[in-house]
Formats: C-alpha cells, structure tokens, sequence
C-alpha cells in the first residue's frame, strides 16, 4: 500500500499526499465503522477531548461563583450539581479512557510493528461502549443532575431525588468499555509483539500501558458490581449498602474505592509511560535505568490495589484497617519515587531540547513530585483526620490528576500529534500555552493547598472571608490555565488545515512508530518491522533534506 | 505465513496459532473479570456471614436443597455436554457437535426451570429482598402489613427510643420485622427469627439473580453457536468460538458450584 | 503428560494440521463427569452430620475440588499455555484480597457501633 505515495513521501516519511489511514476508504460510515485502531483512537480523541472541555466548563463556573462567599452566580444546589458532573465527567470520560483509549490506540499496535490490537471488533465496541455511557451520564443532567459527588456514597446515594440510576448505569457502560480496552491490551501486547521484541524491548509506554490494563481488568469488575448493587438497592429495595434494612454503608466504600483507588493509577501509570517516551528522546539520551521503570509500572499496579483503605480513614473504618492501609500508603511511594529518580537521571547530561512535549515532560516532573509528596501527609492517620475532605485533598489530587495525568496527556498529544495527523503544529505557540498552562494550573491550585491546610472544607458553596484571597488567587489561575487550553486548541486546530506536513521522524524517536510514515498508511507498516533497542537514539541522525531524523545505517546505505 | 490462507485467519494475525492462543487468552481475561465480578457478592456474602451468622443458620431453611442439588447436577450435566461438544468440534463430529449443544441448552433450560419454581415459591411466601421481605405462614393468603402503619409502628422491644431518632426509620420498613399482634402464628415465627432475616435473601436474589443473569446470556451465545454449527461452520480447522462460548459456560457452572454450598447448605 | 490422543483417522489429520488442537478424550471427561455428581451428593450428605464450624470448611473445600477438576479438564486448563492460569490465579488472589480485607475490617469494627444508631443494626 505504501508504494501508492508519492516520491516525496517515500524521502521525508509524509504520507499526507499517498494513501494513508486518513484517506484510505472516505465516507462517514467508514469512520462510524472502522475496525482500524488509529482511528477508533481518533474517534475516542475526539470524544475525550469534548469531554474534557464541558468539564472544563463546570469547573470555571465553579471557580467562578467561589470568587466571592457571598455573591454567587449559581445556586447552592446547582454548585453542588456541577461539582459531581466536574468530577464524574472529569473521571469516568476523560481521564480514565484519555491515555489509553485515545493515545494509546493509535500508538500502541504502532510501538509493536503489529498490524492493529488483537480484537479490532471488541475495540469499536469499547468505543461505543463510552458513547452509550457518556449519553447515560449526561441524560443525568435533563433528569436531574446528580449532587451525590463522584463517589455516589450510600446512604445519601440511595437516598437522594436526583437521577442516581442513569449516572451510575452509565459508569457501569463506561466501565465495560475500559474492561475491553483494557482486555484489548493485555492480549496484544502478549501476541502480537514483532521479531526482536522481549518483555525488555518493550517501549516503556507498553509497559505503563500493560500495567494500567491489569489494574482496568481486575478492578473495573467490581466497580460494576457496586454501581449494580446501588441501582438495584434505588429501584429494588435491595438493602446491602442500607442500614436501616441491616446492610452496612461503610461496606460501600469498600467496594467503590476497591475499584477507585486503583482506579487513580489506571491514570497515572500511562502517563509515566508516556513521560518515559519523551524524556528520552528530548533528553536525547538513552533512559536511564529501563527495567526499573519498567517494573515498578507491574509494582505500582499490584501495590494499587493494597492502599484503597486510605480514603475511609475518618469515615467508619477500623483502627486496625486505618493502620494497615496507612503503612500500605507509603509503599507506593517507593515504585514512583523510582521512575522520578529515573527520569531526571536520564535528564542529567543529556542534550536537553525545550520543545513543547519536553516542557510538559518538565512541568509533569514538577508538578507530579508536589502531588505524589503531599500524598504522604495524606496517607498519615493523624494527619489525615486534620486534613481530610479539606482543600487541601482537593490540591493533591488535581496535582497527581491534573498536574501528572493531563500535563503527561498533553505531552503525549503534542509528540504524537505529527505522527498521526501528519502536519506539525506551531512551536512558538506550543511553547506559550505549556507556560500558561503551568503557571495558571500552580495559581489555581497551590492556594488550595494554603487554603485547605487552614481547614477550608470541600464542596462547600460558602466559605468565611479569611480564606477569600486564596479563592481569588485559584479562580484568577483557572482563567489562566482556560487561555492556555483555548491558544491549544486554536494552535492544534490550525495546523490540521494549514500546519507543515510531519515528516516519519520529527522528534529522533527510536521506537517503532516513527520508522513509518506519517501518517501510517492503513495497514501501519509496508513492511513487519524487527525491533531493537527502543531508546537506541544514537542510530539516528538529523537529516535537513527530510526535514526529520532518519537512521544512520540506512542513510549509509543510500549513500553506497 | 503459510500459501493456504486460512478463510478464518483475520489479517492481523501471522498464524492461526496466534490467532487461537489470543481468543484464548482474551477470554481467559474476560473470566477473570467475571470472577472479580462476582466476587463483589462473595465479599458481601462473606461480610454478613461472618458478622450475623445467624441470619444464614436461621434463613437457609427456607431455600430447597433437594431442588438446588438437582440444579447442581443438571449445571454439571451441561458442563459435561458442553465439554464433551468442544471435542465434537475439535474432531469435526458434525452430528454430535449439534445434539450436544442442544443438550447443553435443555440442561440451561432446566435449570432455569427449577429455579423459576423456587422463585415463585419466595415469591408467595414473601421470603425477598431487603424491602420486600414480607414472610407470611405458608399457605395463608395474609396480606402485608401496611407500610404507612410500618412506618407508625413503635420501635422494637429493647431499642432506646432516644438512640433509635438518629437516623429516621426507613420509608417502608421491613414489614415481617414490625411488631404486630395481630396473628398468633406470625408472632411465633418472629420470636424464633433473628432480626435482619431479610439480609440473606437480599444476598441470595442478588447472587442467584446474576448468575441467573448470565445463565441467559450463556444459552443465548450457545444458541448462536448452535446455529453456526448447523451450517457446518466449525470443524477441526475452527473451533475457536465453540471452544470460547464452552469456557464461558463452564465458568457459569463453576460459579454455581460454590453459590449452591454457601447458600443452600448452611449448617 | 499432555500426549495427544489420537481418535481415529479424523484427530490424527487434525493434530497433524494444526499442532494446537488437542481433544480431551472422551473417558477423561466422563470420569470428571462422575466424579463431580458424586462429590454433589458427598457435600449434601456432610450436612446431615453436625461437625460444628468444620462444615462450611468441609463443603468449601469439596466445591474446590469440584471447581478444580472443571477448571483442569472442561476447561482444557491441564493441556493450556501457563499463561491462561497465571490469569485465572491472579483473578482469585486479588478476589482472596478483596474479601479478606473487607472480612478484617467489618469484623473489627463491630464492637464500634453503636446499638440503635440506625434502626435495624442494632443486635
């Protein structure tokens, strides 16, 4: 299929002219009925990226009616609303499926030189999957939108008169769509790798993306049965999680953050992935330290699944769970502190280049230390019970969520952005925004951490004047960082109609997906690539005809 | 890759090998999923057992083991068939591969039966669900008590009224746990019951209702293999689906083989 | 200890073809078959004799064993890749986990609650 392309395709690697996946078959039936990852991840990209703009929405309205404890633009029941569709919207559509299902789709069967995921079917019904339950969820909001907050705790979830049922079926739907990306994953990383590629070939971002599958498969399923237990308890009478017919509510928590404390590094672990990637290949250095990162993804993934007692250390749990939870806490300090040593290891004496993926790479740095490090006071008992369901959790876990998963999405975004739109975006731009949105995103939330440490609660709709200032600072910050996500949007947009063309290997990446075009014809590659070493940047040299990097060898052997 | 490209070979896969160890695997993980999401139950079911173990000893009486061991051995029958319909496919047994998986989905059928009937007999008893667990003596037409007057109903001997305020009685409170002087039979039955009988059936509908769930599920996929094998889809060269949907209901009956000890033979 | 059987003509070409196909010969599968119906009426007859609290272990450990043979024969798991049951394992270890975390902390907080603080709680 490649041969189609042009001649110029065939020097600098851009197949926006020839035949591509883009352009392959047309038609908007083609795309509702692609089995083609690249542009089911698309799809999801698409989705995600709107999910994450109406969230956006309700957040800024919040900041904004925070401004002053007085004067409101929203009333206290519909703040409470916004807050549970920010933080549901936020979680079960963007961020949790952002990663993966949209970058990691298109990138995935690419690392592996494989042709596409092992299940082409089951991946477009993951994605429609999402759809069902994105218009379950937000049907939530016509019916009466939900103000239980994302973690629909009984008994008020059971309880209240706002529309539970259709939010929580569609976190259910949502969830089966993870479990097939998920399952997806898992099967073609195990069968479908190329010649040439162990376990320890492997691009770290599979192995962040393996991590995050194990966790999708084995907890998921029991958020399902939660959310099913919850609906039969609101429709039935099914009384499991209702004292007044002897069930026991705290035996909900149990269940809901079996699922979601995992569920937090279902997000965080491909974003690691996608910073080792990145560091490296801006570092322009070998990663320092491979099977440390590596492993501590599988760590990071098992230890998940130990800690989730630390959400319920003030609300009903034993002493004696409060402290085995508590020690477990810590434990995930230890993988994660790995990967972040790793990771400024292999910045040191490396020929760092300050293109916008690397100034997320630097900002995720940053920002996710904060985030992981004020997660110890967290997990401390006695300094939980001070802080908890203060602002101050509020900042960490937009720091770890926000400040790690988004900052490493929009790294992801903009490195892959030339393989698989095949045009390059404005650089200067790129770089503005990062700042902006760096600066706005410390502003909005390292206040919160003064302001929660002072003992603002949570969801409140009104706070005393003392901790004004603080809401100013963080809602003038949220208007920054909404500029930032606008000049993005307008940069990326623009370079889809009027960008240059992306040339195979713009970045000098080693891994296998930039050796196609971009961007990659229909079936990935002309030729089943052989892998080797993934961060063996040495073998590749900037080439000012191409417009990109191209391996040494096979520039020796053009010149012979 | 080998000239004779399989028709049943997708073009992502190399082999029909990988193709195989794939769906394989891939529904292996998917069990995995079933397992954990049973086990939200099984970790329900373990909580409330071993915190009021007396509910169970006291509840369990009502459920039929004569009935839940006939299903039991009809869920084993099928295993059986079903097993023994994967090696039809594997040899290309066309007449066999058939008449086993119809046998698979009576047995399905029979077990739906069954339980249908054990159901129904809760059902007139009143012996549900949480909110609905209204039990009345066997054979006697007696209404529910009225949920308004439920909810008037002084609280149980022995609970302070004060404590009892903290949080306001449910809507309708479970009816058979009310204090009710009106049948002589009724208040003999209550004095033996423990409270909170009604947490044992809400856990035995959730239980037996999901796995009844994917009882379904499991003869619909079975009726689809079905008719895939009558056009004489599957032979030695492809029998992966027949060999998937078999797992899966092999998995049905696995969880069926613990749900029948836990639930019906409670010591 | 997987050696393919060979049934007739038909298995011997199909073995031949594709190395992957293996059928589990039929007095296997009878075996498990009866094996199971007969430990079905094993672990109903242990309740006709009061071991105290040694029956649920007893009928746990029978269901098992039963899940075992099912697992190791219906479900091909003897003749399978590893990697199929190092799934299947890890699904029952993190359920193991689940479960007893959740069992250790209701059990210990018990004693914590307070009698009559929802109305039906109180024992």
């Amino acid at each position: 299929m490649a041969d189609k392309g042009t001649a110029a395709s065939l020097v600098t690697g851009n197949a926006l002219a020839g035949d591509n996946y883009l352009n392959h078959t047309k038609g908007l039936r083609s795309w509702l009925f692609t089995l083609d990852h690249k542009r089911i991840g698309v799809m999801y990209l698409v989705s995600i990226l709107a999910s994450f703009l109406l969230g956006g929405i309700f957040a800024l309205l919040m900041r904004t009616s925070l401004l002053s404890p007085t004067k409101h633009i929203v009333s206290a029941d519909t703040y409470n609303q916004m807050f549970t569709l920010h933080g549901a919207i936020m979680i079960f559509l963007f961020i949790i499926p952002g990663i993966p299902a949209a970058l990691g789709n298109i990138v995935l069967p690419l690392m592996l030189g494989a042709k596409d995921v092992a299940f082409p079917r089951l991946n477009l019904a993951s994605y429609y999957c999402w759809v069902a339950g994105a218009i379950f969820s937000l049907l939530s909001i016509v019916l009466g939108a939900v103000d239980t907050g994302w973690t629909f705790y009984t008994p008020y979830s059971t309880t209240t008169n706002t529309s539970v049922v259709a939010m929580t079926f569609g976190a259910l739907i949502l969830g089966f769509s993870s479990i097939f990306t998920g399952l997806n994953f898992i099967v073609t990383i195990h069968k479908l790798r190329p010649k040439g590629m162990g376990w320890f070939r492997m691009p770290l971002f599979v192995w962040g993306l393996y991590g995050t599958a194990i966790i999708q498969v084995l907890a998921t399923p029991v958020l399902g049965i939660t959310l099913l237990l919850l609906i039969v308890e609101r429709t039935l009478g099914v009384g499991i999680f209702d004292p007044a017919l002897g069930g026991d509510p705290v035996l909900y928590q149990h269940f809901f953050w079996f699922y979601s404390h995992p569920a937090v590094y279902i997000m965080i672990l491909p974003a690691m992935g996608v910073i080792s990637e990145t560091v490296s290949v801006f570092s322009r250095k070998h990663i320092f330290g491979y099977k440390a990162i590596a492993f501590s993804s599988i760590a990071i993934a098992a230890i998940s699944f130990l800690v989730w007692g630390h959400h319920m250390f003030v609300s009903g749990q034993s002493n004696l769970a409060g402290m085995i939870f508590s020690f477990l806490t810590f434990l995930v300090a230890i993988p994660s502190a790995i990967k972040v040593f790793n990771w400024v290891a292999t910045m040191y004496k490396g020929a760092i280049r300050l293109d916008t993926p690397m100034l997320y790479v630097m900002s995720f740095l940053f920002l996710f230390g904060i985030g992981g490090l004020t997660g110890l006071f967290l997990g401390s008992l006695a300094v939980d019970v001070h802080l908890h369901d203060t602002y101050f959790v509020v900042a960490h876990f937009h720091y770890v969520m926000f400040g790690g998963t988004v900052i490493a999405f929009l790294g992801g975004l903009h490195y892959w952005w030339p393989k698989f739109t095949g045009r390059m975006y404005d650089e200067a731009w790129g770089r503005i925004a990062a700042v902006l949105v760096f600066v706005g995103f410390n502003a909005t939330f390292f206040s919160q951490f003064v302001m929660g440490s002072k003992g603002m609660p949570r969801r409140y709709y009104n706070y005393l004047p003392e901790y004004q200032i603080y809401h100013q600072i963080s809602t003038i910050g949220s208007f920054v960082m909404g500029i930032g996500f606008i000049i993005i949007a307008v940069y990326l947009i623009r370079s889809l109609i009027a960008g240059k063309p992306a040339p195979a290997n713009p970045w000098g990446g080693a891994t296998l997906e930039w050796q196609t075009t971009s961007p990659p014809p229909h079936d990935n590659f002309a030729l089943s690539p052989e892998a080797g070493d993934p961060y063996d940047l040495e073998a590749f040299r900037w080439d000012a005809a191409v417009g990109g990097y191209v391996k040494k060898s096979d520039a020796a052997v053009a010149v012979g | 890759m080998s000239d004779t490209h399989s028709p049943h070979l997708a073009h992502h896969f190399d082999s029909p090998v990988q193709q195989f160890e794939s769906g394989k695997l891939g529904m292996w993980i998917f069990l995995a999923t079933e397992i954990l999401l049973f086990g939200g139950l099984f970790c329900a079911y373990a909580v409330y057992r071993a915190n009021h173990p007396e509910i169970f000893v006291y509840a369990h009486r009502y459920l039929d083991k004569t009935l839940g061991g006939i299903n039991t051995a009809i869920l084993i029958g099928s295993s059986f068939t079903m097993a023994w319909a994967v090696r039809a496919a594997q040899l290309g047994r066309q007449r066999a591969l058939k008449v086993l998986l119809a046998l698979t989905i009576a047995c399905a059928f029979g077990f739906l039966g069954i339980k249908f009937v054990e159901y129904e007999h809760k059902w007139k008893e009143g012996l549900l669900w949480g909110k609905r667990y209204a039990p009345h003596a066997e054979g006697r037409a007696e209404p529910a008590a009225d949920p308004a007057a439920a909810v008037a109903a002084t609280p149980p001997a022995g609970v302070n009224a004060e404590e009892h305020t903290l949080i306001p009685p449910p809507a309708r409170g479970p009816a058979g746990l009310a204090v009710s002087d009106h049948a002589d039979e009724r208040l003999h039955l209550e004095q033996e019951a423990p409270k909170n009988v009604q947490v044992f059936f809400s856990v035995y509908f959730a239980m037996t209702g999901l796995h009844g769930i994917h009882v379904i599920a499991g003869m619909a996929l079975l009726g689809w293999i079905l008719l895939r094998a009558s056009r004489g889809e599957f032979g030695p060269d492809y029998f992966i689906p027949v060999d998937l949907a078999g797992l899966y209901w092999h998995l049905v009956d696995l969880i069926w083989i613990f749900l029948f000890p836990l639930l019906y033979l409670i010591h | 200890m997987a050696e393919t059987t060979h049934h007739g003509a038909e298995a011997a070409t199909a073995t031949a073809v594709h190395p992957f196909v293996h059928a589990v010969p039929f007095k296997v599968l009878a075996g498990v078959f009866a094996a199971l119906l007969v430990l079905t009426v094993v672990t109903v007859a242990a309740t006709w004799v009061d071991l105290g609290r040694f029956n649920l272990w007893i009928a746990m450990a029978i269901a098992t064993v039963k899940a075992t043979l099912v697992v190791l024969y219906f479900m091909h798991m003897r003749y399978d890749r590893p990697v199929n049951a190092i799934v299947f394992v890890t699904a029952l270890l993190f359920l193991a986990l689940f479960v007893s975390i959740a069992l250790i902390d209701t059990r210990a907080y018990q004693p914590e609650m307070i009698p009559g603080y929802a109305p039906a709680m109180e024992r």
